[in-house]
């Protein structure tokens, strides 16, 4: 049989195919990136354990019910208003810090809030503690320890405007775009341990 | 006017002979960007609550998922569910699961590992509380409590 010239294929839907896989593609397409609030949970203590002895001054108790009201330090209170209340708990630097090292951290010469004799002794013996009910929502604990966070940053930002010039959630994405750079660094150590983020959660009280 | 005046050319047709080449691009793009959904979900898909203080995790493979919510099929009962991987699961599970987790990663990497949990808002803390403590127990110290960036939260 004699050779017949192969025909060319015809390219003209080429497009519309692709177009297909490209729509099919576009629509599955899911570019979330998986974020959240991160916590630390603490170490299971041994069984002897003894808990040292906190001062009742240092303890910021936040008391969430399982009708998602809020007790904050014994007074019924709104979500809106926590960020103000734990700030000024956090801030209030009504004494020395503590020792770290066998070094005392001395009172908080960073600290603008009333330096009350009834409130925390500095933001590193600050500890807010958050007790929820088993049957709390979780909506409503989120929401609750995302405004803790947000006063903790709130402050940390004060205080890197108040030293660098610039808010630590600037100086930390810089940080972490170069990580060997041992000024950045520095910084963002001082002004981590200056407001550390001590947020313990008790154990949920159990709803029957 | 004169400039006015003129009469119409015809319009050139635009050549479409690189569409196919453009469209290939971001056909190439898209397919190499996506990533398909690994799990199937047991429980209906969580609601996760909207936070402002939210940080992204970095290391996509070093982070475990567990899911929190209510079950999609009836025959799982009311409540909230915990499903590990494709199962739906109690808490107890969880141990078996972070240790199945670990064993698939090198040693130097445990302490790198991260935990999400994606919960549903309303499912109950004490579920959650669960977890947390048997997350404690075998060691898996970092947690992510899955949310969603928002810039301002409405109260």
């Amino acid at each position: 049989m004699a050779r017949r010239e192969t025909p060319e294929i015809n390219a003209g839907s080429m497009a519309d195919i692709a177009f297909l896989l490209l729509i099919f593609f576009l629509v599955t397409t899911t570019m979330d990136v998986d974020s959240g609030i991160s916590k630390k949970l603490s170490e299971k203590p041994p069984k002897d354990y003894v808990p040292p002895v906190i001062k009742e001054r240092n303890i910021f108790e936040v008391n969430i019910n399982r009708n998602n009201e809020l007790l904050v330090e014994g007074e019924t209170m709104k979500v809106v208003e926590l960020k103000e209340a734990a700030m000024k708990f956090i801030d209030n630097g009504g004494g020395d810090g503590k020792i770290v090292d066998g070094v005392s951290t001395g009172a908080c010469d960073y600290c603008k809030g009333d330096k009350n004799t009834a409130s925390s002794d500095h933001p590193n013996k600050a500890i807010i503690s958050v007790q929820s009910d088993r049957g709390t929502e979780y909506g409503m604990y989120i929401k609750v320890q995302n405004e803790l966070l947000r006063a903790y940053t709130e402050l940390r930002n004060r205080l890197a405007l108040d030293k660098y010039n610039t808010s630590y959630d600037v100086l930390e994405k810089a940080y972490k775009k170069d990580r060997k750079n041992e000024e950045l660094k520095a910084k963002v150590e001082f002004i981590k341990t200056s407001y550390p983020q001590i947020i313990s959660d008790a154990e949920p009280s159990s709803a029957n | 006017m004169s400039k006015f005046g003129k009469k119409k050319k015809p319009m050139p047709a635009v050549n479409t002979a690189s569409l196919p080449d453009i469209v290939f691009m971001l056909l190439f793009f898209f397919m190499v960007t996506t990533v398909m959904r690994e799990t199937n979900l047991k429980i209906q898909n969580p609601t996760l609550p909207n936070a402002t203080e939210v940080k992204k995790l970095e290391h996509k493979s070093l982070v475990s998922t567990i899911y929190v919510g209510k079950a999609k099929e009836e025959k799982f009962g009311k409540g909230d569910k915990i499903q590990l991987n494709d199962k739906i699961a109690t808490a107890d599970d969880i141990t078996a699961f972070i240790y199945n987790e670990r064993s698939q990663r090198s040693e130097a990497e445990h302490p790198y590992m991260t935990t999400s949990i994606k919960a549903d808002i309303k499912s109950s803390f004490g579920t959650i509380s669960d977890i947390k403590l048997k997350l404690r127990d075998v060691n898996a110290l970092k947690l992510s409590l899955s949310s969603r960036k928002a810039e301002e939260i409405k109260q």
